[in-house]
């Protein structure tokens, strides 16, 4: 059926794809080449690349040396690596659980479950504030992780007892004939197993930690616990008119994401495509 | 009956250490805060803030005591009109990509997905500040851009302007976001057998009628989900604001959201004090308005379509 395709209907195809990657990519370029000029050239000459004559790196040093970006970066990378790892310890054990065992109440409990993947948590946030001061874990790291543990669970169990059902009987029963504890059955069959799920979901549950304004701005606004965005936004706030400073602080908080998502984009992608066949 | 353990009569220890941990955690941090908001609502406070159960009061004040009212029922009507260009722009978007992106043999097509879902990676702050500079008269940079095509005229500050903040700050999310539907419908166009559309293909059909006829029907259940997954994001589109307008949501509200209205109401602002309680009535309103959505997807919408496919 290729063989019907005209060379104008593929060349169509391709402009269309292409303008419509600029305009996804454009912006984001713009900031990051704009970030090492001078501020002169920014303003004349907005759409050029940095040369010789315009090149800077003022506006980096004026970010560092004015704001405590690698704290940011270590509390973001503490808050989003600790849950995820909590995120997809319990959340792979709760999907085991539910996917595997038939007990009164599964499916009521499956269905409890499910519930934080329609509301978004932020509309409990006035008694979550409550309950992270009677805690007092206010301004904590902790705080954030438990809140954002909460709010990843249930698309991870859900997604990963989807995978989990179809796990061949056989290896579960055979091990269980061998007479090898539950517990083991999970860590050393299942949970290697999962593991391409595991890395989807991972990705999934990062994402939204790492970007998220509302909870660090409500529960650890303090400056040594700001995370990455929650810093970027009170910096910029700070600092409006300083061109330099601002565009600066923008690809410094662009840039390791863009990589990392580089890195993992054929996961990501992978994870998305297969995650929407049912 | 996948499990033989599963059904005796002691219930199984190792379940509940399989269980305990997600359900303690989700239960503490996610669904009693929930239910206490909803509690929370039904009551006020004193000048000495002690709680008093007040009922509807609320509730009434909120959709009619015209010091909360206008700010409410604006918000919402603005959250209808993010949600709107949502709809119109980003999902037809997402549509038109996802249908060149599963044409046969488009080349370079792993490259296209991989940078259109880019600016969707991001934080939505950044995404707001990027666009707030891009936007800015002092800059200038959108002007000379349309001074190329000799629009410069056209140039207005369109993020300060009452009559168009608001669909500028949209059309932003849009812009962060099409790669969302963008991926799912290519997911779902993916898995449509080969038989189907080349049985088409060889009666003589071309390519923009089988995905018009034969294509688009079997994903419209990916539309509708798509559809739903818009609405419930719609409530999370503080960040933008936030991060552009501030907690005032300017001009003069016409970007207020119930996000932001949420967090005003918690918080205060300027003259106002903050109140929980009436924080916790607007929570339990947006509560309310994504039940009546979702409950629209799965009795009206979903339904109808198993049926359509069927």
């Amino acid at each position: 059926m290729a063989k019907r395709t005209s060379p104008i209907s593929t060349a169509a195809v391709h402009v269309i794809l292409l303008g419509y990657t600029v305009i996804a990519l454009w912006p984001i370029f713009l900031i990051l080449i704009n970030s090492f000029k001078t501020r002169k050239a920014i303003f004349r000459e907005p759409m050029g690349l940095p040369s010789p004559e315009t090149f800077t790196l003022i506006g980096f040093e004026k970010v560092l040396e004015k704001s405590s970006f690698d704290l940011y970066f270590f509390n973001s990378i503490t808050v989003t690596v600790v849950t995820l790892v909590v995120v997809l310890l319990t959340g792979a054990m709760a999907a085991w659980a539910l996917s595997e065992y038939r007990f009164k109440g599964s499916t009521w409990l499956a269905l409890y479950l499910a519930i934080g993947i329609m509301v978004p948590i932020r509309l409990g946030s006035v008694s979550i504030l409550q309950l992270i001061v009677d805690l007092n874990l206010i301004n904590t790291l902790t705080a954030l992780i438990l809140v954002y543990t909460a709010q990843s669970l249930p698309l991870t169990i859900f997604i990963l007892n989807e995978f989990m059902q179809q796990i061949p009987k056989d290896l579960k029963e055979a091990a269980r004939c061998d007479g090898i504890s539950e517990y083991m059955i999970f860590f050393q069959i299942i949970l290697p197993l999962t593991r391409p799920a595991i890395a989807t979901v991972g990705v999934f549950t990062m994402v939204p930690i790492w970007n998220d304004l509302w909870f660090p701005l409500i529960l650890a606004p303090s400056d040594g616990t700001q995370t990455i965005t929650l810093g970027v936004q009170q910096f910029i706030g700070q600092y409006v008119t300083d061109w330099n400073s601002v565009l600066a602080s923008l690809t410094m908080a662009i840039v390791p994401v863009l990589i990392l998502y580089l890195l993992l984009s054929r996961q990501l992608i992978r994870g998305i495509t297969a995650g929407a066949v049912k | 009956m996948s499990s033989s353990r599963g059904i005796s009569k002691k219930f199984p220890l190792h379940i509940v250490v399989f269980l305990a941990p997600a359900t303690l955690v989700y239960t503490l941090f996610m669904i009693y805060p929930l239910a206490d908001s909803i509690r929370l609502s039904f009551y006020s406070a004193d000048e000495t803030g002690a709680t008093y159960f007040a009922g509807l009061t609320n509730y009434i004040v909120m959709v009619t005591d015209p010091d909360w009212s206008g700010a409410f029922w604006n918000s919402l009507k603005n959250n209808f009109i993010f949600f709107c260009v949502h709809m119109l722009v980003q999902n037809p978007i997402g549509l038109l990509l996802a249908a060149l992106l599963s044409l046969p043999r488009v080349r370079g097509r792993n490259t296209y997905r991989t940078l259109l879902f880019m600016p969707t990676m991001l934080s939505v702050v950044i995404i707001g500040f990027v666009w707030q500079l891009i936007l800015s008269p002092l800059w200038g940079v959108s002007e000379t851009l349309l001074a190329y095509v000799g629009l410069e005229d056209w140039f207005r500050p369109w993020l300060g302007e009452e009559g168009t903040a608001l669909v500028t700050l949209s059309l932003i999310s849009v812009w962060q976001f099409v790669g969302i539907p963008m991926m799912l419908i290519y997911a779902a166009l993916l898995n449509i057998p080969d038989d189907l559309t080349e049985a088409a293909v060889i009666d003589g059909a071309n390519h923009f009628w089988v995905f018009w006829y034969v294509k688009l029907p079997l994903i419209l259940p990916t539309i509708a989900m798509v559809s739903i997954l818009t609405f419930v994001g719609n409530f999370n589109a503080f960040d933008l604001i936030y991060a552009v307008k501030g907690a005032l949501a300017g001009p003069n509200f016409s970007t207020d959201i119930m996000g932001t209205l949420f967090y005003r109401t918690f918080f205060g602002f300027q003259l106002q004090i903050g109140s929980p309680t009436m924080g916790a009535t607007v929570a339990t309103l947006m509560f309310l308005v994504i039940l009546v959505g979702v409950l629209f997807y799965l009795f009206v919408i979903q339904r109808r379509l198993q049926r359509y496919t069927l």
